[in-house]
């Protein structure tokens, strides 16, 4: 910290003698506020959100989250069907995305060549800037009906006999949510993780090495378990990316609020019931419902991105401290 | 202890599932982005910039009411956003202890990993709810409230990468702090801060969800801030999600320009980034 060197004495002329305008207590007096204004807004967020769906907790309790039903009309709201879509879908796409992503990061920092390393973390950065609505765009046009014409029904007739794969082919579906967000979520993963991997130490690398480690021995006793927690933390981060996610999953799910084992089948998620029913809400009580389905959203993240926070942080910042 | 052999054997494999993985990575990615260029491509035209969406079952239209929204709504929410995170990130890296400096800095990252829809129901109570009625405002106060936590903690890595030597040298000079802060440090570290302006205009440029309850979108212009208006994303959806071949072409077109924005922007990023390493 750079004021550690600097007496208090030396700034200690806070105002202009002649004017008696105090700069320092001014500008420092703005900063403040802008710096608190993230507090506030994470306050404010919360606040809001209990505040607004304090109707349909006192309405429905615990009922709420157990719940089936979802019926503006009749005025019960349930909101199991999109727990469990967010859930299974956030769930397997991680499964699915978390070995490429690992895979992919070891691969940027450990064994490509410098520069086609750097080539490839680029790919991924751009796969990550593109926005969630051209990922739904291409799901629904290009990826669903794919899904439909191949690769369903080429699941019914070899796997038909499980759960999983039993119905008919749709197109839009569960697959079909796993998948975008797979993709999705897969640089994330990847690039924090590479971070992670580039702040183990040369020195661990070296003394497997010199033990006569092969490249994969030193990747999995001194680079993996290194990174351990900070890569658990951007597995966490992408589980936090693919709960919320919106737009693309709203767009390729199928929007049916339905428990089914059958990947095939369409279902719906939590934000996604928000995107499609919030702004045109047929009475105070089915905004409030929504409401809570964002306030269990919020809650949610807000664990999730706390923690993964606390894991990254936990080998990133070891490296910055430990070296200097 | 395996033999050698073996062990050899098993690098080579685990290298190759190491490629494998990183190919699976990069093949949507080819085909997103063929897809985005051949049909955008061959969907767009001087009309996509200059009209307004046709009303369904007429050919033609396009995306300008959209585009000009979006405009409109990025340079507000910037005018309010990029101040906030800028001289928010000024006070943690100058002023700040360091105990509540950490506790922003961890509920900054906090905010920016929270569902933007999330920053959508809120500007809705915040402001559609009490305006009683959509408009181009909430819509820019939302994407803001995204801005805010990523521009903050761009700027603060920056202006911490400054020398204490240089506050030392203008602070010795007896120019005040606050001086020191905005004509030394900041400037300073300009483009490093730039590179963090862009990357949060591109992360807003194509959100969706925090204006569906805010900005809503309209088929025509607006005239108003108080008034719903169009964004580009927001076409793209629900011209996506209609059931007509013309609009399908219409919403490629909209992906396309939009991931040419995009792409640029972080260009741009990635060049001052570049700068501020070999200076």
């Amino acid at each position: 910290m750079w004021r550690k060197s600097v007496p208090p004495e030396a700034t200690a002329q806070k105002w202009n003698i002649k004017t008696g305008f105090n700069g320092d207590f001014i500008f420092k007096g703005i900063t403040v506020l802008f710096a608190f204004s993230i507090l506030v807004i994470l306050a404010l967020m919360i606040y809001e959100m209990v505040g607004e769906s304090l109707p349909a907790m006192k309405k429905f309790g615990g009922h709420f989250i157990g719940g089936m039903e979802w019926d503006a009309v009749q005025g019960t709201f349930g909101a199991l069907p999109y727990l469990y879509g967010s859930i299974v879908s956030s769930v397997l796409a991680l499964a699915l995305a978390t070995p490429l992503s690992v895979g992919s990061a070891v691969f940027i920092t450990e064994i490509a060549p410098k520069k086609l390393g750097a080539v490839v973390a680029a790919l991924v950065e751009l796969l990550a800037a593109i926005p969630s609505v051209i990922y739904g765009l291409w799901g629904i046009l290009v990826m669903a009906p794919w899904l439909q014409k191949t690769v369903q029904p080429f699941l019914i007739e070899h796997f038909g006999f499980l759960p999983f794969f039993k119905g008919a082919p749709y197109g839009v579906s569960m697959l079909a949510a796993v998948f975008i967000l797979m993709i999705m979520v897969v640089p994330i993963i990847t690039s924090i993780t590479k971070e992670v991997l580039l702040a183990v130490p040369q020195s661990q690398k070296e003394a497997a090495i010199a033990l006569g480690a092969t490249r994969w021995e030193m990747i999995r006793m001194a680079v993996l378990p290194y990174g351990r927690s900070g890569i658990l933390g951007a597995v966490i981060l992408g589980l936090g990316r693919a709960i919320g996610e919106t737009m693309a999953v709203t767009m390729v799910i199928g929007n049916a609020p339905q428990i089914s084992l059958s990947l095939l089948s369409p279902a719906y998620t939590m934000p996604s019931v928000i995107a499609n029913e919030f702004a045109e809400t047929t009475s105070k009580l089915h905004s409030a419902a929504l409401m809570e389905i964002g306030l269990i959203l919020l809650v949610v993240t807000l664990v999730i991105n706390a923690l993964a926070r606390l894991l990254i942080w936990s080998v990133t910042r070891r490296q910055s401290g430990g070296s200097h | 202890m395996r033999s050698v052999t073996l062990r050899k054997a098993n690098n080579l494999l685990m290298t190759a599932l190491m490629v494998a993985a990183t190919l699976s990575v990069l093949v949507p990615l080819a085909f997103i982005f063929v897809h985005i260029i051949k049909m955008g491509l061959s969907s767009i035209s001087l009309d996509f910039f200059t009209q307004i969406p046709k009303p369904t079952g007429e050919t033609g239209g396009g995306m300008a009411n959209g585009i000009v929204g979006s405009a409109v709504m990025i340079a507000m929410a910037s005018l309010l956003g990029l101040p906030i995170g800028i001289f928010g990130a000024v006070y943690l890296a100058e002023y700040g202890g360091s105990r509540i400096s950490t506790i922003i800095r961890f509920a900054a990252d906090v905010l920016s990993g929270i569902p933007s829809i999330i920053t959508g129901m809120v500007a809705y109570t915040l402001l559609v709810v009490p305006m009683k009625g959509f408009s181009a405002l909430a819509g820019s106060v939302a994407l803001a409230m995204i801005m805010i936590p990523i521009v903050l903690r761009t700027t603060e890595e920056q202006l911490k990468m400054v020398p204490g030597s240089l506050r030392e040298a203008s602070l010795a000079l007896g120019v005040p702090l606050w001086r020191t802060s905005l004509k030394v440090t900041l400037r300073s570290a300009m483009t490093g801060v730039m590179t963090g302006i862009l990357l949060a205009i591109a992360r807003v440029a194509g959100e969706t969800a925090p204006l569906l309850f805010t900005a809503l979108g309209n088929q025509f212009w607006s005239r108003k801030l108080t008034e719903p208006m169009a964004a580009m994303p927001l076409q793209i959806f629900s011209f996506a999600i209609s059931p007509y071949e013309d609009w399908h072409r219409l919403a490629w077109a909209g992906a396309l320009v939009l991931v040419t924005v995009m792409f640029s922007l972080s260009l741009a990023a990635r060049y001052f980034g570049r700068n501020r390493q070999k200076g």
